[in-house]
């Protein structure tokens, strides 16, 4: 039951974010929603290899976590001041 | 103790739909990084922590997680707001004071 009532909450935020990503005015607010929306991901990963029973899951979450953080400096250095 | 983690969680979930709120509704760059760092943050530190309450053979490596996102997310936002900033990205009209330029003399020169 709980389960259920964080999946509709984080699912819900991603949409959120996903519209932000498709409106947004500048590049910048599209790199801070895919930020927000990668670290909702990353929560969202935990928790479904808890609900799945699946340790591996836990491996996944935090080589995505590796992965989104770099990709968001190297996005931000090339709005700073291009490639 | 699986009460406890099914709560923590729950109450994570909402932090971070409400700083999924405030990326969608804000009306600024600066003001959606805000909200979409530290809500966040806290959101995924309970959701994560919560994951090992439910399963306590878990425990460390959601121990782990949760602290490699505490220590990235907030320096990862930083450079985004950083780079919101160098590339002229504007305030929002209401915003009260700016104080960028102060610290435009003291900046590395490469």
């Amino acid at each position: 039951m709980t389960d259920v009532v964080a999946l509709i909450l984080i699912g819900a935020g991603i949409v959120l974010c996903l519209l932000r990503m498709i409106r947004g005015p500048s590049t910048a607010d599209r790199a801070v929603a895919v930020d927000t929306s990668a670290t909702v991901t990353t929560a969202l990963l935990v928790l479904l290899g808890a609900i799945f029973k699946q340790y591996i899951y836990l491996d996944v979450a935090l080589v995505y976590a590796v992965l989104t953080f770099i990709g968001a400096v190297a996005i931000a250095r090339y709005l700073e001041r291009g490639l | 103790m699986t009460l406890t983690g099914s709560i923590v969680v729950v109450v994570g979930a909402l932090f971070l739909f409400l700083g999924s709120l405030g990326v969608y509704r804000l009306p600024d760059v600066y003001n959606r990084l805000q909200a979409g760092t530290k809500c966040t943050t806290l959101g995924a530190f309970l959701t994560v922590i919560g994951v090992g309450l439910m399963n306590p053979g878990w425990f460390p490596k959601t121990l782990l997680i949760a602290l490699f996102i505490l220590l990235t997310n907030p320096i990862s936002s930083h450079a985004l707001g950083r780079a919101g900033q160098k590339s002229g990205v504007p305030l929002w009209e209401g915003s009260v004071v700016d104080r960028s330029d102060d610290f435009r003399d003291t900046e590395r020169t490469e």
